[in-house]
């Protein structure tokens, strides 16, 4: 067992345990701090995928953004001090059998499109950024420009919506 | 180097099963949210994985453009949730009712 592979079980580990800590936890502060370590854990998988960009990008996007955004939801929507910030489960059969169902058609999905496919592992190391930034700037210019538009409308939108309405 | 393709395509099944398990059974619509960006997480997951093992750095121009719409997801859904609670003092999905026939 090399180092790569220690690094990859490793990471993995952390990604579904803290996962399983999100859905799992009583607390939505643990849940909100324990998405933090997906969120990394994720971001190592892709250095070790060779999309050296997307992890920092995952990182600055999901922790410095989505994450924050969400605990001054959890701030915002729950009583810190008074209220324990408990949050229970629903429903907890129907879910299991429909989690069993998604979770066996995904599962042998994979595995019987991907067991006899012989793909080559990905080469030595190699910067991704140049590549990247010369397609969203030549091929991929219309969606890069529809999605600026679309991050500003909805960030208008999302400000309109959370405002506090003055005549009301 | 040895790790196959199918390992990451398992880790991203188990990540998008645990995604699914937290949507279906949490009450709490915040961390409804948080399942759902676990269950983004998994999908951009294979879509690098499939990108770097075939190779082609499209799968990766698609997991950007993925980011970017779940951060106005992430934006335009938590002004919804704190909006609602405004309304009706509860983020729980189970209160939240009245669309429902």
């Amino acid at each position: 067992m090399q180092l790569f592979d220690v690094v990859f079980y490793v990471f993995a580990l952390i990604t579904i345990l803290s996962g399983c800590v999100v859905v799992f936890s009583k607390n939505i502060i643990y849940a909100a701090f324990s998405l933090l370590f997906t969120f990394f854990g994720v971001a190592a998988l892709y250095v070790l995928l060779h999309a050296d960009f997307l992890a920092v990008t995952q990182i600055l996007i999901y922790v410095g953004g989505i994450l924050v955004l969400l605990l001054f939801g959890v701030m915002l929507t729950n009583n810190v001090i008074s209220v324990e910030m408990k949050t229970g489960t629903i429903q907890a059969i129907p879910a299991l059998i429909i989690v069993a169902i998604v979770a066996g058609t995904l599962a042998g999905l994979s595995y019987s499109t991907w067991k006899g496919v012989a793909v080559p592992a990905p080469g030595g190391p190699q910067t991704t950024t140049g590549t990247l930034g010369q397609m969203l700037m030549t091929s991929y210019v219309i969606p890069f420009e529809i999605a600026s538009v679309v991050l500003l409308v909805a960030l208008i939108g999302a400000a309109m919506t959370a405002r506090r309405h003055r005549n009301s | 180097m040895e790790i196959p393709l199918s390992y990451y395509l398992c880790l991203s099944v188990v990540l998008f099963v645990v995604g699914v398990a937290g949507v279906l059974t949490r009450r709490n619509a915040i961390v409804v949210f948080m399942c759902i960006e676990l269950m983004l997480n998994s999908v951009n997951l294979t879509l690098i994985a499939f990108s770097s093992f075939l190779g082609s750095i499209t799968g990766q121009a698609l997991v950007f453009f993925a980011m970017a719409v779940a951060a106005a997801e992430a934006a335009v859904g938590l002004a919804i949730v704190i909006a609602i609670y405004r309304n009706k003092r509860t983020v729980d999905i189970d209160k939240i009712n009245i669309l429902k026939w």
